[in-house]
């Protein structure tokens, strides 16, 4: 059972107070966009062995959205960010790389 | 015979008898006792019969790892079955029963199966399904039903209550040995905050029974030292009688505490589940002793030679008057010195090994006891008990040497390291040649949310067998997890542990080695579950390779014990048939918990009133008390029906419909769901959330909407009602409200996060009244207040006021088709409110409706219901409700998506009303039957039935449903299935059946 430090509240939180929301940094496409990346946005996701970002919802706590980096192998945890970006931060890249050196996902590295 | 010896005994209190029974015999054994070691004072050598073979079976551990002695314990409400009687400790009026026998423990028919034993091979269970199934069915399955079976099922409700409790801790030492009580006091002097469990009554493990020194004392001097020491210390958290279960992510441990098991009278949870949450964890968890696989190794009185030493030295209980020792190592010795110093006779030590022993064997011949070194057991005599060995050569195949009669068997195939619960969580192991085990890999331990190793494993459970290296074992892991949860406080320095120089161990799998295959069909792996070495063999010699598939095939380390005995002898049985090294054929998987665990623990306070919360509405306690029949909606409870005294559900249904339809009816809307969006972008984002434009819904105005997903299905609908130029609230379906709330929450955190806008769940804030009827306005008019008349408030419209001395908000708005008013009030009038509406109601007939009849009203009316007309895979185009589709809007969510080609498809099936020939009602979810078969025979379907009812406006029964083509068949009449080989005629036609014009509603 995880452990996610919720970026807002600060609460190290137990997963039996979050709730998952999938994959993170998806870029819509609404109407009129191309049916290749209608498809992607919907249904193509990534399931790595390794370095994976993710929505969770501190739902049985503050109420809020935020996203997560962490190793979907070995469960360690790079770090947690708000929700109200379209990419994972600077800081936490370079930390990735400390540790996960030549990571990738998606466009990302 | 077994017996008690006339003193001694550790743990047990002479003074304090106890009266138990065993099979409804009765015995007497004394405070402290196990069950196991008061059966043995007693001489009840046989415990139970196998699973398979019915053999009989004695106890051969002395703890946790026991496979045989199973039993059945307590009645009634305190039955409980597959109870290790080596870890149930005595107490007055303890009523134990032994499992797997048929008709009697002493007298099993099911014990031919052992003269069956070459028809019953490896892998029995798979090939009998092979034959004709009506043999299987009717012949073996009732046999070995009758005969078979671990334990049998509890019959009555669980009298006791359980409990859960959670703690954070820097260090969790499990296991209370030497090893543990050393980190526990060395973590605890650096300042962590540390919890101690230990899974017996009893601190010190194996040191104190085997009197080794430590710093120069006795183990027992020393544990209690420690321990005196501990307790001081008000970070440290001691527990007894406390199992670790289970190692999970991040640092999560489960642990089982045992509160009253030994004093049923005292009061208060039987169990309790710790949920722990721990920065480190160090599993001091000690060995457990092998095995040795010789013919008859699983006759009653052949125990493990830890368990011999154990029964003398704690409970002083002796096995046998004359014990053969047989090991591969030097600490079975130590058994043979116990029983000689307490004046039992060792009639021989037999050591595998052609050069015997260190120190301890020295000591056993300097005792004259007589040691044969490089000779094996042969066979085991005797039935029910033992009652001789013939010895051999280890290294030959068997042939007699010499017979010794004895009545008990002291055997050591050496010791393992406890590491299940290193590797629950992913701790790797690594194969010691040296000393024939597995121990954990320090270099791969399981690790945590930081990527450090969350989980120490010290002691002999790191492979220390000796007392030197596990005592500084456990003092440098208790160092190591206080300072990587960041405690460096001041420490002491590493206790000393003395060995005697020990002869290193021989691996022996097989006893002798050259073992006929009638010596090894009769050589036991595992006890519990009736595998035998030529088992494991058959299993390779069938292709079945993979440790796990040969687990499963033969049924090795399955059930209760999950192979604390049997596995590692079981693998390496393995190894040899495939001719590869043990650690290529590697373990099966460790999962937890570690021993079993009371399902009533594992549920904790959650059960009866408290297994989930129960929401009420204000008005709740009122339908209680007048008979509402609940049906639950979500969390809610809401009333189906109120059926009066005498009257069914079904009467009283049809009686809310009619008065509803005539008069008027009173319904508790108030689980709707009540969200108010409100901010400067509240508009723009409702109009990305429902599929029609709700930014332009003028204030004092509702508008029945529609939320689609991103998929284009429909997942939600109600009406809106816009509040102020900045304000919206919007209704949503009972169960919907936290969901949809959620989903806006995610839309506004996660992609729109820079618009304006604040959502907030005010469901519970409000009691909402449905006055629904006929008569409805004349109602409300009595009590007073606001002008409710039909040029004030006109269908659609909402306005606040007073009705008579409540604050009203009066949404004009229907989902019967009747005039009505949706009334909310605080929900602290909400009572007072429903109470006066009865009151008032009472000249004009009104009477409360439940759920039921708030569906036969809305499906007389042709509204949809979601859940019922939607299934996640119904998009509003299906539903033909086009006209709540914006088509001035470049964007709402699900727009993309109902673009698709299979959205847009002509052939979906659509919405009709349906009405049977013959005013039967369709069976609900019935499918509409096509021409021709699909590619499996199966007939093809052209729709399917989604709300169907027996109307008792229209007396007869109607039904939604999607159909093929639908809306163009107006008047076709399709068939419908209805049972087996049955149909039903329906005709296809405008699914609103009754007020199409809406002048009731408008009224
Ligand atoms: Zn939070």
């Amino acid at each position: 059972m995880l452990t996610l430090e919720c970026p807002y509240c600060g609460v190290q939180a137990d997963e039996t107070e979050l709730s998952p929301g999938g994959e993170a940094h998806l870029k819509r496409f609404g109407p009129g966009s191309d049916i290749d990346d209608f498809e992607g946005y919907l249904f193509m996701r990534e399931n790595p062995k390794g370095v994976h970002f993710e929505r969770w919802r501190h739902a049985y706590g503050c109420g809020k959205w935020f996203l997560a980096a962490r190793d979907t192998a070995t469960l360690e945890v790079f770090g947690t960010y708000p929700a109200q970006t379209t990419e994972p931060p600077q800081a936490l890249r370079e930390a990735i790389s400390a540790k996960r050196p030549g990571w990738r996902w998606r466009d990302f590295a | 015979m077994s017996t008690r010896l006339a003193e001694g005994g550790r743990l047990i209190d002479r003074s304090q008898a106890v009266k138990f029974t065993f099979n409804g015999k009765h015995f007497k054994g004394f405070a402290g006792d196990t069950l196991a070691s008061a059966l043995l004072a007693n001489d009840q050598m046989m415990v139970g019969r196998s699973f398979k073979y019915h053999r009989p079976r004695g106890v051969v551990a002395a703890g946790a790892e026991e496979p045989n002695a199973l039993v059945n314990l307590g009645k009634g409400g305190t039955f409980e079955p597959n109870q290790r009687a080596t870890t149930t400790e005595v107490f007055d009026g303890l009523a134990a029963t032994s499992q797997n026998h048929w008709p009697s423990l002493e007298f099993d028919v099911g014990a031919i199966n052992t003269y069956l034993a070459r028809f019953l091979p490896a892998g029995f269970y798979y090939k009998m399904f092979i034959h004709p199934r009506p043999f299987w069915k009717y012949i073996y399955e009732p046999f070995i039903r009758q005969s078979a079976g671990l334990g049998k099922a509890p019959k009555d409700r669980d009298a006791d209550t359980y409990e859960h409790f959670h703690a954070f801790v820097d260090v969790l030492v499990i296991g209370g040995g030497i090893a543990g009580l050393a980190a526990a006091r060395e973590a605890g002097r650096a300042g962590a905050r540390v919890m101690l469990i230990e899974q017996t009554a009893d601190w010190g493990g194996r040191a104190v029974v085997d009197g080794v020194k430590l710093g120069g004392k006795d183990a027992g001097v020393w544990v209690k030292d420690t321990l005196q020491e501990l307790e001081t210390m008000p970070n440290v958290d001691l527990r007894r009688r406390t199992m670790g279960a289970g190692v999970y992510d991040h640092g999560y441990v489960l642990a089982y505490e045992r509160l009253r098991d030994h004093v049923p009278e005292m009061d208060g949870p039987r169990h309790r589940l710790w949920r722990i949450r721990a920065r480190r964890t160090i599993t001091a968890t000690g060995a457990i002793e092998r095995p040795l696989s010789f013919a008859g190794n699983d006759v009653p009185g052949v125990l493990l030679a830890s368990a011999v030493r154990d029964y003398l030295v704690n409970f002083g209980v002796s096995v046998g008057d004359r014990t053969v020792v047989v090991t591969n190592n030097d600490d079975a010795y130590r058994t043979a010195l116990a029983l000689h110093s307490h004046g039992l006779i060792v009639p021989a030590i037999v050591d595998a090994r052609p050069q015997g022993g260190g120190e301890l064997a020295a000591a056993a011949k300097a005792a004259g006891i007589r040691v044969a070194n490089g000779m094996a057991v042969a066979v085991v005599k005797g039935g029910k008990r033992v009652t001789g060995v013939t010895l051999c050569l280890q290294a030959g195949e068997g042939a007699p040497l010499e017979e010794i009669a004895c009545d008990c068997v002291a055997m050591s195939g050496g010791w393992s390291p406890v590491v299940h619960l290193w590797s629950h969580c992913g701790g790797k192991l690594s194969w010691d040649d040296d000393q024939a085990m597995f121990r954990p890999d320090a270099g791969r331990p399981p690790t945590g949310a930081d990527g450090a190793p969350m989980v120490i494993a010290a002691g002999t459970a790191n492979g220390h067998l000796a007392t030197a290296g596990a005592v500084a074992d456990g003092w440098a892991a208790g160092l190591a997890a206080a300072k990587a949860a960041g405690h460096a406080g001041k420490t002491g320095t590493a206790p000393k542990g003395e060995d005697a120089a020990a002869a290193a161990p021989l691996p022996v799998w097989l006893m002798p080695q050259g073992a006929s295959y009638a010596k090894r069909s009769k050589a036991w792996l595992d006890f519990q579950n009736d595998v035998k070495v030529s088992d494991v063999q058959l299993a390779a010699q069938e292709g079945f390779e993979s440790v796990e598939h040969a687990k499963r095939y033969t049924t090795l380390g399955m059930a209760t014990d999950q192979g604390k005995l049997s596995n590692i002898n079981g693998l390496a049985t393995l190894s040899n048939a495939l001719n590869v090294t043990i650690p290529q054929v590697g373990t099966t998987t460790f999962r937890p918990p570690y021993t079993p665990i009371s399902m009533g623990a594992i549920a904790g306070v959650a059960r009866d009133a408290l297994f989930q919360p129960v929401r009420k509405t204000p008005i709740h306690d009122w339908h209680e008390a007048n008979g509402a029949d609940f049906e639950p909606v979500g969390q809610w409870r809401r009333p189906y029906a109120f059926p009066r005294k005498g009257e069914s559900v079904h009467d009283a249904v049809m009686r809310e419909v009619k008065n509803t339809r005539t008069n008027v009816g009173l319904l508790d809307a108030s689980t709707l769901g009540k969200l108010v969006v409100t901010g400067p972008d509240a508009g723009r984002f409702l109009d990305m959330l429902y599929t029609n434009m709700i930014s332009t819904l003028p204030v004092g105005k509702c508008r029945y909407g529609l939320m689609c997903n991103e998929n284009g299905f429909l997942i939600d609908d109600g009406v809106v009602a816009r509040i102020d130029e900045q304000t919206w609230l919007c209704h949503t379906t009972t169960g919907g409200a936290e969901r949809i709330h959620g989903h806006m929450e995610d839309w506004l955190q996660c992609e729109w996060w820079d618009w304006k806008v604040y959502v907030a769940n005010v469901t519970e804030q409000f009691a909402q009244i449905g006055v629904v009827g006929p008569k409805a306005r004349d109602v409300l008019e009595s009590l007073g207040g606001m002008d409710l008349s039909k040029e004030a408030l006109p269908f659609m419209q909402w306005a606040d006021g007073k009705i008579g001395e409540f604050d009203a908000r009066v949404y004009r708005i229907s989902f019967s088709g009747e005039l009505s008013y949706e009334v909310a009030v605080p929900a602290s009038q909400g009572r007072a409110f429903w109470d006066a509406l009865l009151k008032a109601g009472e000249a004009h007939g009104i009477m409360p409706y439940g759920t039921e009849c708030l569906h036969i009203m809305r499906a007389e009316k042709g509204f949809i219901m979601i859940g019922d007309e939607t299934d996640g895979t119904v998009i509003p185009q299906d539903l033909n409700l086009g006209w709540a589709i914006s088509k001035k809007k470049d964007d709402y969510l699900g727009k993309r998506a109902q673009e698709r080609s299979h959205m847009t498809d002509p052939n979906r099936w659509k919405l009709v009303g349906l009405e049977t020939l013959d005013g039967s009602v369709i069976p609900d979810g019935a499918y509409a039957i096509g021409d021709g078969v699909n590619a499996n025979g199966q007939r093809n379907t052209q729709g399917r039935v989604t709300s169907t009812y027996f109307s008792p406006t229209l007396g007869k029964g109607i039904a939604m449903g999607l159909v093929l083509n639908g809306p163009d068949r107006m008047g076709e009449v399709i068939e419908f299935t209805k049972g087996k080989d049955v149909t039903v005629k329906a005709r296809i036609v405008d699914q609103v059946f009754y007020d199409k014009a809406g002048e009731k509603q408008n009224a």
